[in-house]
Parts: structure tokens; sequence; C-alpha cells
């Protein structure tokens, strides 16, 4: 056995090939993580332009910049790339690099479709954002891709939907490898409920993805067909309903904010017992919580639509079905919580985001909670609060996870230790440009704003004018974060093999920086 | 192990195409609940439940038609009764004729003898909803249609439906338009 690894290291060396065909043939775990994070940042810088624009345009009422179709396409483009492009894809990267890792596996069960999985999306990027150059411009009907709208658009609808397709089977690919490589590639010893939580909630992340991700399929082939092939599924003109698609996309669409926050639950329950130096505080209530949320994110999709005209008995079923998802969430928060708790702590750029995380999230958990009633969804319902839940969950809950294992980890992936100062000013600067961004939005949402809209009632301005500045400066500090991840490359301080001193499992056993094959001889897990 | 990856890609590809089959089978579901509970149907509206035909009845409808004379029209029914089921969708027709040499706007008044007929008399298509304009010497036939609600009362054997024919303008009749005064 040690032969034949030794044999295959020595074969792997001189295989290599060089420059861009390295990446572009790679099978390699870590290289394939890499590829995914790196393409994360590209499209988040991407993204957060068009967030930028779309802040311009909102600091004064009236049109100023652009075109409103413009700004549609902006937001409708903004919502698809950070979803698709950001959050998805920084998970599956770190999924990557540390899945193997943590279960003490060589690599991923299936390299070669890890391979693909990746190169997929690039594709789909392009054809997204080489949309806008199409005739009438990228798709403006809003990310949730709404019939009649998304049933009457250009070409470049069409050439959106495709893309969906190609991230849709790039995510089912890579979800079914990240399953196989866990159920079956575990080192000897390491049993389900000992596995680090980011390892559990990546599996039941994979299992909803496979179980959502062919349905968003079909919902999007069905507007296809619809589109192009005479098919009536939503077009009320030939007997459809246009109603029945938000259905189908929101059995969809529920699960899908899930896995882009359970991971995320995973990074920050692995930082906080790092940095508290003490085990996570209910490790199996942990695992249930988040297997009941997965669950039950089943039965909840129709708070999305209490506006279109439900019976009183489903709306009153959607709210408290909605509601009870708290409880799980509330075990979860409970538990960080627990885990700090007389902990020795000390305050690294990584806990500074975990513990961000755990404050910010629970606000746009409550704000949620709110939306979850359906008497006051109806008054919120595509309003500015909704922009400010979502946000709040999304950017200080999933991309401020993100930060934290990538602050957490970089120095096992790249050897050395980053700046602490550079980090700290990233984190200040993104927790209160962040703030200052989204908070006024719930004010707005409450007075009633409306969403997507370019233009807005005189009454707004000075709540726009402050987002729209906490909007510059939480993008701008951006920039630091970049720097600080190629400083980090080239060059610091040595990272020490465990690097954290209060860090905890098979990834902190390996060398810094990890070695291109690790693990080759599974370790034993007492 | 190698058994073991393949054992588990299989199974998963199996479940992924098969989600993909679920979210077109979600179609014929999502019109099957709507069917069962009713949502979305337009059940609510009275037209589909009035179509639900009580055949295990008889109703005799008598007509009648008559002018108020302010009016100077001719106004008759084409039939003086007919027997319907409750629910069954009836088209019956009137005529009116202007015998006087000037057009003549006039409005139908319905009426129900019982009285209380009157709430399941349903009335889909009728002359007396906007008023009619007759030219001079214009004769024209006009028609009513309509269903009996199949809740109607069962003692009620016979319902008459009664119109008359008002002039909009009483004065008209003998008064002439006095000259517009122009501006200035």
């Amino acid at each position: 056995m040690s032969d034949a690894a030794h044999a295959h290291d020595d074969h792997g060396h001189h295989a290599h090939p060089t420059g861009i065909m390295r990446w572009l043939t790679t099978t390699n775990h870590k290289d394939i993580g890499s590829l995914y994070l790196w393409f994360s940042l590209i499209m988040l810088f991407t993204a957060g332009s068009m967030a930028l624009l779309i802040r311009s345009e909102l600091f004064e009422p009236g049109m100023q910049l652009m075109h409103p179709d413009f700004f549609n396409q902006l937001t409708t483009m903004h919502g698809l790339i950070m979803i698709f492009g950001v959050i998805m894809p920084a998970f599956t990267g770190f999924a990557n690099w540390q899945v193997p890792l943590m279960i003490g596996a060589p690599d991923m069960a299936f390299p070669r479709m890890n391979n693909w999985s990746f190169w997929l999306l690039p594709v789909a990027g392009i054809m997204l954002l080489g949309s806008f150059w199409l005739p009438g411009g990228a798709v403006a009907g809003g990310w949730t891709m709404y019939p009649p709208l998304f049933i009457q658009g250009g070409v470049s609808y069409d050439l959106t939907i495709l893309a969906v397709h190609i991230m849709g089977l790039s995510s089912i690919m890579g979800s079914i490898n990240i399953i196989t490589t866990i159920l079956n590639m575990r080192a000897p010893g390491l049993t389900l409920m000992k596995m680090p939580m980011f390892v559990w909630t990546w599996l039941i992340t994979a299992y909803l993805l496979i179980a959502t991700m062919p349905v968003l399929a079909g919902a999007v082939t069905m507007l296809l067909t619809d589109r192009n092939f005479g098919t009536h599924f939503f077009n009320a003109a030939g007997g459809g309903d246009p109603v029945m698609f938000q259905h189908i996309f929101w059995f969809f669409g529920h699960p899908e904010v899930y896995i882009l926050i359970l991971p995320a639950f995973g990074i920050v329950s692995q930082i906080i017992p790092t940095f508290s130096r003490k085990p996570l505080f209910g490790y199996a209530s942990m695992v249930y919580a988040t297997a009941s949320i997965a669950i039950l994110s089943f039965t909840v999709w129709a708070h999305h639509m209490f506006a279109v005209g439900m019976p009183v008995a489903a709306q009153l079923f959607f709210m408290f079905s909605t509601m009870l998802i708290a409880v799980p969430t509330g075990v979860k928060v409970f538990n960080w919580v627990a885990t700090m708790w007389k902990g020795s702590l000390t305050f690294e750029t990584p806990m500074l985001f975990a513990i961000a995380f755990v404050c910010l999230f629970t606000i746009g958990g409550f704000s949620g909670l709110v939306l979850a009633m359906a008497p006051v969804d109806i008054q919120l319902q595509d309003t500015y609060y909704v922009v400010a839940h979502f946000h709040y969950v999304l950017v200080s809950g999933a991309l401020f996870s993100i930060f934290a294992g990538i602050y957490y980890w970089l120095p096992k992936w790249t050897g050395h230790m980053y700046n602490e100062t550079l980090g700290k000013t990233h984190f200040w600067l993104s927790v209160i440009g962040m703030n200052i961004v989204f908070f006024p939005m719930h004010f707005l949402g409450l007075a009633g704003m409306p969403r997507r809209i370019p233009d807005y009632a005189l009454q707004f301005t000075e709540f726009n004018q402050i987002a729209t500045v906490g909007a510059f400066i939480f993008g701008f500090s951006q920039l630091i974060f970049l720097v600080l991840v190629l400083k980090t490359i080239k060059g610091g301080a040595k990272a020490s093999d465990q690097v954290w001193e209060g860090a905890q499992g098979l990834e902190w056993t390996v060398p810094s920086p990890a070695p291109y094959h690790t693990f080759e001889t599974a370790p034993v897990v007492k | 192990m190698i058994a073991g990856k393949t054992n588990t890609l299989t199974k998963l590809i199996v479940v992924a195409l098969g989600m993909f089959g679920f979210g077109f089978a979600l179609v014929p579901f999502y019109y099957k609940i709507c069917e069962v509970t009713g949502i979305n149907s337009g059940d609510e509206q009275s037209l589909v439940k009035n179509t639900q035909v009580d055949t295990s009845r008889w109703v005799t409808i008598e007509f009648d038609a008559n002018t108020n004379e302010g009016l100077p029209w001719q106004f008759r029914t084409t039939q003086r009764s007919i027997k319907v089921h409750p629910g069954q969708l009836v088209q019956v027709e009137y005529e009116a004729a202007n015998n006087s040499d000037h057009a003549i706007v006039g409005q139908a008044v319905p009426s129900y003898g019982p009285a209380r007929a009157g709430a399941f008399f349903k009335k889909i298509e009728c002359f007396c909803f906007t008023p009619q304009k007759l030219a001079a010497g214009e004769r024209r036939q006009m028609p009513v249609l309509f269903v009996l609600d199949p809740s109607m009362d069962k003692d009620l054997h016979t319902v008459t439906l009664s119109y008359t024919f008002f002039n909009t303008n009483p004065k008209a009749q003998t008064a002439t338009l006095p000259e517009k005064v122009p501006h200035g």
C-alpha cells in the first residue's frame, strides 16, 4: 500500500501539466477548491459593482444615471450572480478543500467529475454576463424568473435559462461528489457522529441540492418550452397558470436559501470552538437541528407568495410551519453562545467574523419571523423590508461566514499567516459598512418603499442616501480583503501545522501549507 | 470501496433524475389540488354553479310585456310560456317596435311574480341591462339569456317574468327640445 502510494506520488510530480493546462485538467481537490474560491471572488466583485451602480442610482429620487430597464437588468443579474456565482461556489470551494482534509480522505470520490463541476461554472458565467451585450440587454425580470414577464423577454432570457441549467448541473455533480466522499471515504474510526460540523452541514446541504436543483431545472425547462415550443405551462393565454410557476420555483427556492446558509453554520461551528478553546456545545443537537431545518424547508415554500391569493387555511399552515423553523435555528444560536460561555476567548479576525455572524444573522432571522406572519407579510411584500431581511442573512450571514472561513483556513492553505491588522481593518469596515447599507432599509420597507424600482418618493431620500454611503464603504473595503489574500499567498509569517492554539481536527495534523497530496494512507481516528 | 462509491453514485443519480421528473409531476398535482379544494377554478362565481341542472323538477315560466303610456312602442313576447329545469340555460326573445316618427330611447324594467322568485332568476344577458334606442319605425328582436338557480324554493312551480318599457325622457314625447343658444 505504502509502496503503491509512493510510486503514485513520484508519478504525480512528473505528470503535472503546467500553466493554464494545470488548472484546466486538474483533478486535485485542493486545486479545484482554489478555482471555486477565485471564481467566487471575481464574481463577488462583478456583482458587487452592479450593487454599487444600483445604489448610485438610488442616491437621489428621480432618474440620474441609467435607463430604468438597465436598472432592472442590474438588480436581476446582481441577484442571480450573488446566489449562483458567489455564495454557492464559495461554499463548494470550501467543501473541496476541507471535506477530504477533515475526514482523512486523499481526494474527492470522483476527481474527474469534480473538474467538470467547476469548469461548467465559467461557461454559465459567460452566458449570463455576455447577455448584457445582446439585443435588449440582460434579463430584467428579477432573479426569481416569474412568468409572464420571463416568457416575454428577448434572447438573453433563453440564454439565462440555459445558464441556470448548467449551474444546476454543476451543483448536482458537485453534491453527488461530496455525498459519496463523505459516506464512503471517511478515515477508519471516524463515525458519522464524530464528523466535524462543517462536514455534517455540507452532507445535509448536498442532499438538499440533489433534491431541489432538478426541480428548478424542470421549472426553467417549462419556461423554455413555453417561450420557444408552444407549450402553455405558465402562459395564461393557453390555459396555463403563472402562479403555478411560483409554487414550483419556491419549492426549490426555499430549500435553496438553506443551501446558502447551512454550510455557513458549519464554518461558524468550526471557528467558535477553536477561539473559545472549548468543544462545541451540544454537538448532537447541532446535527439534529441542521437536519430538522433541512426537512422543514420543504414545507414552507408558499410563505414567499402570501400575496397571490391563497385560502386562509394554506396561509396559516405556511405561516406556522415557517415559524417552526425558528426552533432548530434557535437551538443553533444558543449552542454557539453556550460554546463561548466561560471559554477563554481570543478575537482574531475569523472569530470576529464568526461573532458578527451570530449577532447579525440573528437580526436577519428575526426580520424573517416578522415576514413569516401572513397579515404582516401582505403589507411588507416586495418592500425594502424584504431586501433588508435577506441581505442580513446573506451578507452578514453567508458572506461573513465565508470571510471567517477564509481567514481561518488561509494559513493552512498558503502556509503563511495573514496580516492581522489588515484583517481587522477589513472586518470593522465591513461590519460597520454593512449595517449602514442595510439597517435603514428596514425603515424604508416599513414606510412602504417598493423594491426593484429605480425611482422613489421624496420622503425616502435620507435613508437611501445613508444606505448608498454605506454601500460604498462596504464595497471598497472588500479591496482590503483582496490585497490581504494576495499578500498572504506571496508571503508572511510562517504558519505552524496547528495554526490556531485551540484548533482540533484532522486538517490541522497535516503540514502548512497542506501538501498537494494528503492522507494517501488513511489516518486512524480513535 | 470502489463498489461502495459506484453504488452511492447510482443512487444519487436516480434521486436527481427522480426529482427532475417530480418537478414536472407538480403540474398535474397542482391542478388536481386546485380541483379538489376548489381553489383557483372560478367555482366561486355563480355562473358555473347555475349550470348544474336539476332535472328532477319542471318550472313553468310565463312571459309578460308592457309599455308605459309615455312610450309609443309596440312591445311583445315571442312566446307566452316555457317549461324549464332549474339550472338550465334558457334564451327567449322579446320584440319591440317604434311606431312614432322619431327615435326614442327606452329602458325596460323587469319584475317577477311571485317577487321572491327574483332572487333565483340569474340573467346573464338582457336587453334591460342598457337603454335601447329605436329609430322611427324600427322593429327589433331582443334576447334574454338566463338560468334559474337550482337552489330555488321547491314550491315555486310557476314564475312570471314581466317587463315594462319606459321612455327615458318622458317629457321629450310632446315637448320639443330647446334650441341651443350659441356661446357669445
